[in-house]
């Protein structure tokens, strides 16, 4: 699983830093730094920390595969 | 006649960020029809804002950055392989591999590069480099990894100012090099630029503003540099940040309006060829494109900016698969976002598409304010410095052309938004990082083209 901000919507409410703090960290003030491969003990919270933003700025989901054609 | 166009075949140039939404938002609007995506990178799309931030910081591999699809675009992806020229009357891309792919409808996503040193000699030294790719993020932190005593970075804009902050962070000591008056400046302009040079010195870095680099130095392996002052910098890593080149050069003999700009479009993505007709088959999309905006006088901007890439690939997509009437005009706000030293800066608007600026909330003491942008009465733009929220309010002031300075109601700090400072917009020639916002037509005060090659 990948996840992705999208920074300029972002303003910094925070609420996936308390859902899923080992995948989003406030980086001083309001500057928000993730992880984008998700551990797959993560799952749950990254999905709760996208439908829990209040401007919807995460996106979850699955990566093109490799050798795809 | 919209039921042919959701069918036939869609090439997709550019397998990043705009190619991949493109092809998303294609399938979404009911695109039945054969799609392929070409990238010349052999990953898959993947997404570059975290590279010089949370890669670098070595908490993330470079190779972790992959791109969640929003649907699967059931594509067929050409990945590693070249676009190296465009056939407009066969209707044909060729590539790399000596193949060609024939399309009904093309979409022109190929983005940029990083610009590289101008001396190929010097910039083959071991320990050279620049950041664009997650090629090059892997091997950049590899070596900041290795503990280097002094890295040089050459250029302080975005890339090479949050690259300055993430060296600080990781505890080495940086050089930043800029031949402007001070960081950002020709993004944000004179203020915010003093307060983004007080922000890299008091976090550790020196930072050398008006100077360039006049060679990089080394049997090798990279040891530091001359400067255009006549002082040395000893340093283990370099890192090039002098702005992006535009992927056009495969269009040289397509006939289309490419040139170091990037590729000419209409407000609905479809390119223009050289004699300023528009196509109806070659669309553009992304960091390669430049496109009018009416909020900018209809001049064409070249934005390097990921909501832009977002935007546009949708707007592109849609317009590739609906007839004349109801296509749409790509119109969003240009935006974008950088973390460093701490700070988080956000910008709506063209900042540089400005004559005066005021501070309408918090202050430069507070290191927290909102800077609006105006230009002859109207506010064009606003920047804020840990202070996001407060961005939504001034994008709808700029797209209702609200008028500057800011009314009552928009100020916390109503002295210091009543005082209109000269916006100081460098011209870009001067600096060494390349703009992120380049307004290719006229600069507003000066009333000149800018037809300044880049490359």
């Amino acid at each position: 699983m990948r996840v992705v901000v999208d920074l300029t919507r972002c303003q910094g409410y925070a609420q996936c830093v308390f859902l899923a703090p080992d995948v989003f960290q406030l980086h001083g003030e309001e500057a928000l730094l993730y992880d984008p491969a998700v551990p797959e003990d993560q799952y749950e919270r990254v999905r709760q920390a996208a439908a829990a933003c209040p401007v919807q700025a995460i996106l979850v989901g699955e990566e093109v595969s490799a050798g795809v054609r | 006649m919209s039921g042919d166009l959701k069918e036939g075949r869609i090439v997709v140039v550019g397998a990043s960020l705009a190619g991949l939404r493109a092809a998303e938002a294609l399938r979404e609007k009911g695109f039945t029809g054969s799609l392929t995506v070409v990238g010349d990178e052999p990953h898959p799309p993947y997404d570059r804002p975290p590279l010089s931030k949370h890669v670098l910081l070595g908490n993330a591999s470079a190779y972790s950055t992959g791109l969640p699809m929003r649907r699967d675009p059931e594509a067929e992806w050409r990945l590693g392989v070249r676009a190296t020229g465009l056939d407009p009357v066969g209707k044909r891309v060729l590539l790399g591999d000596g193949s060609s792919l024939p399309f009904d409808r093309l979409l022109i996503a190929t983005g940029t590069r990083a610009r590289p040193w101008p001396v190929p000699e010097e910039a083959a030294l071991d320990g050279v480099f620049t950041l664009r790719t997650s090629d090059d993020a892997a091997r950049l932190a590899e070596r900041l990894s290795a503990g280097p005593r002094r890295v040089l970075v050459i250029g302080a804009g975005f890339t090479g100012s949050e690259i300055a902050s993430v060296c600080r962070e990781r505890g080495l000591e940086v050089t930043v090099t800029e031949r402007g008056p001070a960081p950002l400046v020709g993004a944000l302009g004179g203020t915010l630029s003093k307060l983004a040079a007080a922000m890299q010195r008091a976090h550790g870095v020196d930072l050398r503003c008006g100077v360039t680099v006049t060679s990089l130095r080394g049997n090798g392996r990279f040891t530091g540099a001359d400067l255009s002052d006549g002082t040395r910098v000893d340093a283990d890593v370099c890192v090039v940040a002098m702005g992006a080149v535009r992927n056009v050069e495969w269009l040289a003999d397509s006939g289309l309006a490419a040139d170091p700009r990037g590729i000419a479009c209409d407000a609905g993505c479809r390119a223009f060829d050289m004699y300023g007709i528009v196509t109806d088959d070659v669309f553009v999309a992304g960091d390669v494109s430049r496109f009018p905006h009416p909020l900018y006088e209809y001049q064409l901007l070249s934005l390097e900016h990921w909501r832009n890439a977002v935007d546009q690939a949708e707007v592109a997509a849609h317009n590739m698969i609906s007839p004349g009437p109801l296509r749409r005009p790509h119109l969003s706000v240009p935006t974008f976002w950088s973390s460093q030293f701490g700070y988080n800066i956000k910008s709506v608007g063209v900042p540089t598409f400005s004559d005066e600026v005021v501070i309408a909330q918090g202050s430069l003491e507070a290191r927290r304010l909102v800077m609006v942008y105006g230009y002859r009465g109207r506010v064009t733009a606003a920047v804020t410095v840990n202070m996001a929220k407060s961005l939504d309010y001034y994008e709808r002031l700029i797209e209702s052309a609200a008028p500057f300075p800011p009314p009552p109601g928009a100020a916390d700090r109503r002295a210091a938004a009543e005082v209109p400072l000269p916006s100081d917009v460098p011209d870009p020639s001067r600096l060494s990082h390349g703009p992120t916002v380049a307004l290719t037509g006229y600069l507003p005060d000066r009333r000149l083209v800018l037809a300044k090659p880049t490359g």
